[in-house]
């Protein structure tokens, strides 16, 4: 019984992914390509080499680190959307420390990481603040925050943080060497210390949804935040914590990109990563763990698509059109799961009845 | 038109909504469709204007059987149905809505159309100019409008649902004489669904009553108030063990102080009130008479506007939902799965969250726990079985389980809605057993029977109006009457 429904849920999972597959295979032939070929150029771009396979977990870190934060705002039932801004914030964090603190990377390293944190928290926080206490839809007041992020992110490479030949938007000037998250080696450029980050985000999460009080008042906060309220839940509290959780989440993704892909602070430095994580959530739900494996194949596919133009003359766009896909199929195939799902068995709740306990004797214990 | 419904049967899930129902609607009549929220009456009205499927049975109109699935179906056949919520297009002008919905290709006969709105509307009296946007209307002209629309669409039979609900009573007039026009003169048959016994009375000839799904009485008009409501409620008598306990010794666990409430649809004014301890209090009264605003701001779920709230000599006036819970308030709310359940949640995770208070859950007690009070408290159902596959009566089973063993003031909507027989005393036993720990009770009921068994005193509600009375010395009779509105007669 248990096993079928793990086999099924991992066939709903599969489905959309199996499904937009194939339909970007028609796309593709009918532009007239060859579709294996395509398949085998993004393949072998992901995972040709080890420099290559290091390119996607680099891409794979932050975006694990924003899906699982999303795993915990959406358990909580918030779309929380503003994680790009959070992403950034957490950059900018970073950055800040990264430019002004002159101190040895040992201690540097962990006061950037934990500004970041703070950075994507706050950001957060306002989003929650708007959201439980003003009745701000968490999705508008995240779209509006990621705006401003962005602006603040302008603002500060091209006026206090511009590099000093001057007059650049385009990014800060590079961050010194003890600021900068050091690579395993030459060939395979992933950082060690971001890498464990990861594992702890994830495991934490999801020892925490599953036995925590707290990840339980997400849950009931996220299914029915009337009911939960009425049994005793904070569910004020709940969303806030949320919130702040994912937004800590995404700084460290934020700061991610900056301490270690792009050694500076640049303008869209979150890549859009926030909202390929939603993406993420999308498919996995509530499910922590199986975040990293979704996350590690969008970011196998974005980084194998780099090659496409120059082998095919096919745009590597043809990666964001395999994720639309994605998110549609996607969509479909949860209402699928709904309508799939079997009206409720009613006799299966009446006919393994418990011992009827005479009510006097039941309420004189 | 005759309309004639055969054996309908409707259920929704583990609820019977329309129980082996048959009803005969003549032309020229306007029948009464009469029964507390739940009853059946909505979803009868709904079968019969095809918005809504059913399960067996049959429809005839005029001998012949129909079947008909949607609404444009259903007028096609002449039936058509007024909602209580206006189904018109806020962005169209009053003849844009008359005109949407008429067969016809893609050209509008406006001409045509506007001659036939400015007929319809001078012979029922209605005031409707073509060219008004439908959202400067009031509700009562959004009403004439779909009438005027539905009759030029051909219908022959007219199903209104709580067509007074939120008109003025000058509009109420002009509606009523319409809708006797239509019945009389042109032999239509008019079905109206209300909750105000004063519009029934004034305008059916005849009514059928339906309670808990099912048909319990049909009646040629005129009836008294009390006659229409003991239709509607049962005229059972109670058994003679009603509470007499007596406890004017007890303390107070709860004082109302002048206060003022406001709701949606009914404000409740200047109201004070002493509850003690070990003291049963029924709540009566149509629907939405009140009642519910008085629980809610009981568990601090409603602020009042004015007056204050003393749960054990303490001010939490204002106060969060959370400092009532902490001060022993119990509220138990109508809406199962709505307010008090949470869907998606199993029974277990539903008693970790009221039982556990550490960081990490023991999943393991929390599950012991959990069969526990599945046999404790008879709950059909698992541990692991997700909340909203239980029945009804399961549910509110389960709610007991998770409602705090010692509250001081238990504020209870309807605590017995759908239940059996058997399902609403166990809930009651359970009820008093907390009682008999102190525990003071507020409770609304649509069941005389239940308000008189079990309540000390009984606050009656009409339009946001109270009216104590003594629940010993009372009768369903009495009851009756003041709940459908002669509160100053008794």
């Amino acid at each position: 019984m248990k096993s079928q429904t793990l086999t099924a849920q991992a066939a709903l999972t599969a489905l959309p992914i199996i499904l937009s597959l194939a339909i970007t295979a028609l796309l593709v032939m009918a532009v007239g390509a060859d579709p294996r070929e395509v398949f085998t150029l993004v393949w072998e771009g992901a995972f040709r080499d080890l420099r290559a396979v290091g390119q996607v977990v680099n891409f794979w870190i932050p975006l694990t680190l924003c899906s699982i934060g999303l795993v915990v705002t959406f358990t909580a039932g918030l779309w929380n959307i503003g994680v790009e801004g959070q992403m950034i914030l957490g950059a900018v964090f970073a950055s800040w420390a990264a430019l002004t603190l002159d101190l040895p990377a040992p201690i540097l390293v962990p006061v950037e990481i934990l500004l970041a944190m703070l950075g994507g928290a706050l950001w957060a926080l306002l989003v929650g603040v708007l959201k439980v206490r003003l009745g701000v839809h968490e999705i508008f007041g995240g779209v509006a925050l990621n705006a401003l992020a962005n602006v603040i992110a302008i603002y500060l490479i091209s006026g206090p943080w511009q590099p000093p030949e001057g007059g650049s938007v385009r990014a800060t000037p590079p961050f010194p060497a003890p600021a900068l998250l050091p690579p395993l080696s030459d060939t395979f450029k992933v950082s060690l210390l971001a890498l464990v980050i990861v594992v702890v985000a994830v495991v934490g999460v999801w020892l925490a949804l599953r036995g925590t009080r707290w990840g339980l008042q997400l849950k009931a906060t996220g299914k029915n935040a009337r009911s939960a309220m009425l049994l005793g839940v904070p569910t004020g509290r709940s969303a806030l914590s949320a919130f702040i959780v994912c937004g800590m989440l995404a700084g460290i993704a934020g700061s991610y990109r900056v301490l270690f892909t792009y050694n500076s602070l640049r303008p869209g430095v979150s890549g859009g990563i926030g909202f390929l994580g939603l993406l993420v959530v999308l498919l996995v739900a509530n499910r922590a763990l199986w975040a990293p494996l979704v996350a590690f194949a969008f970011a196998a596919v974005l980084g194998g698509s780099a090659r496409l133009k120059i082998a095919l003359q096919l745009d590597a766009s043809l990666a964001g059109v395999l994720q639309g896909f994605l998110v549609l199929t996607a969509l479909l195939s949860n209402g699928l799961r709904a309508r799939l799902a079997p009206p409720t068995p009613i006799s299966m709740i009446e006919e393994p009845a418990p011992q009827p306990i005479p009510a006097e004797a039941a309420h004189e214990q | 038109m005759l309309i004639e419904v055969r054996h309908i049967h409707k259920r929704f899930g583990p609820v019977h909504a329309n129980d082996d129902i048959s009803l005969t609607f003549p032309h020229g009549r306007i029948v009464g469709i009469l029964g507390e929220n739940g009853a059946g009456k909505s979803t009868l009205m709904k079968i019969l204007s095809g918005y809504q499927s059913f399960d067996s049975g049959e429809i005839l109109i005029d001998g012949q059987p129909v079947d008909y699935r949607g609404p444009l179906a259903a007028i096609a056949h002449g039936v058509g149905m007024l909602q209580q919520d206006p189904l018109d297009v806020a962005a169209f002008t009053v003849l844009e809505n008359f005109v949407y919905g008429m067969p016809g290709g893609l050209r509008i006969p406006r001409r045509a159309a506007r001659r036939r709105l400015a007929e319809l509307t001078e012979r029922l009296g209605f005031a409707l100019d073509p060219e008004m946007p439908i959202a400067q209307l009031s509700i009562g002209q959004r009403q004439q409008l779909e009438i005027v629309r539905l009759l030029a669409l051909g219908v022959k039979a007219l199903i209104l649902d709580e067509p007074t609900t939120g008109i003025s009573a000058e509009q109420k007039a002009i509606l009523f004489d319409a809708l006797r026009q239509l019945a009389e003169h042109d032999q239509m048959t008019i079905l109206l669904v209300s909750h105000k016994l004063e519009d029934v009375i004034a305008l059916c000839h005849e009514v059928a009553v339906l309670r808990a799904g099912r048909l319990v009485g049909c009646r040629a008009m005129p009836a008294t108030t009390s006659e229409l409501v003991t239709m509607m409620f049962g005229q059972e008598l109670p058994p003679v063990d009603r509470q007499s306990a007596d406890v004017s010794a007890a303390p107070n666990v709860l004082t109302l102080d002048r206060l003022h409430l406001r709701g949606k649809r009914v404000t409740v004014a200047d109201l004070s009130l002493q509850v003690k301890a070990g003291e049963v209090i029924g709540l009566a009264g149509l629907d939405g008479s009140g009642q519910e605003l008085l629980l809610r701001a009981c568990a601090g779920l409603l602020k009042p506007l004015h007056g204050r709230v003393i749960v054990g000599g303490e001010d939490l006036t204002g106060h969060p939902y959370r400092d009532f819970l902490r001060r022993g308030v119990a509220f138990s709310a109508a809406g199962r799965l709505e307010e008090g359940l949470i869907a998606g949640l199993t029974l277990t995770e539903h008693i970790a969250l009221v039982t556990e208070t550490g960081t990490l859950v023991d999943w393991e007690r929390a599950r012991r726990r959990t069969s526990d009070q599945i046999a404790r408290y008879n709950v059909r159902g698992r541990p692991d079985s997700p909340v909203e596959t239980l029945s009804g009566g399961n549910q509110q089973r389960l709610l007991m389980a998770l409602m705090a063993e010692q509250p001081v003031l238990m504020a209870l909507e309807q605590p017995t809605r759908g239940l059996d027989v058997d399902s609403s005393r166990w809930i009651w036993q359970q009820l008093l057993a907390r009682r008999e720990r102190g525990a003071a009770i507020l409770f609304s009921s649509s069941e005389l029977d239940e308000l008189v068994t079990y309540s000390h005193r009984i606050l009656v509600f009409y339009a946001g109006r109270v009216y104590p009375v003594d629940a010993a010395r009372t009768t369903i009779d009495e009851l009756g009457r003041l709940i459908g509105g002669h509160l100053d007669g008794a």
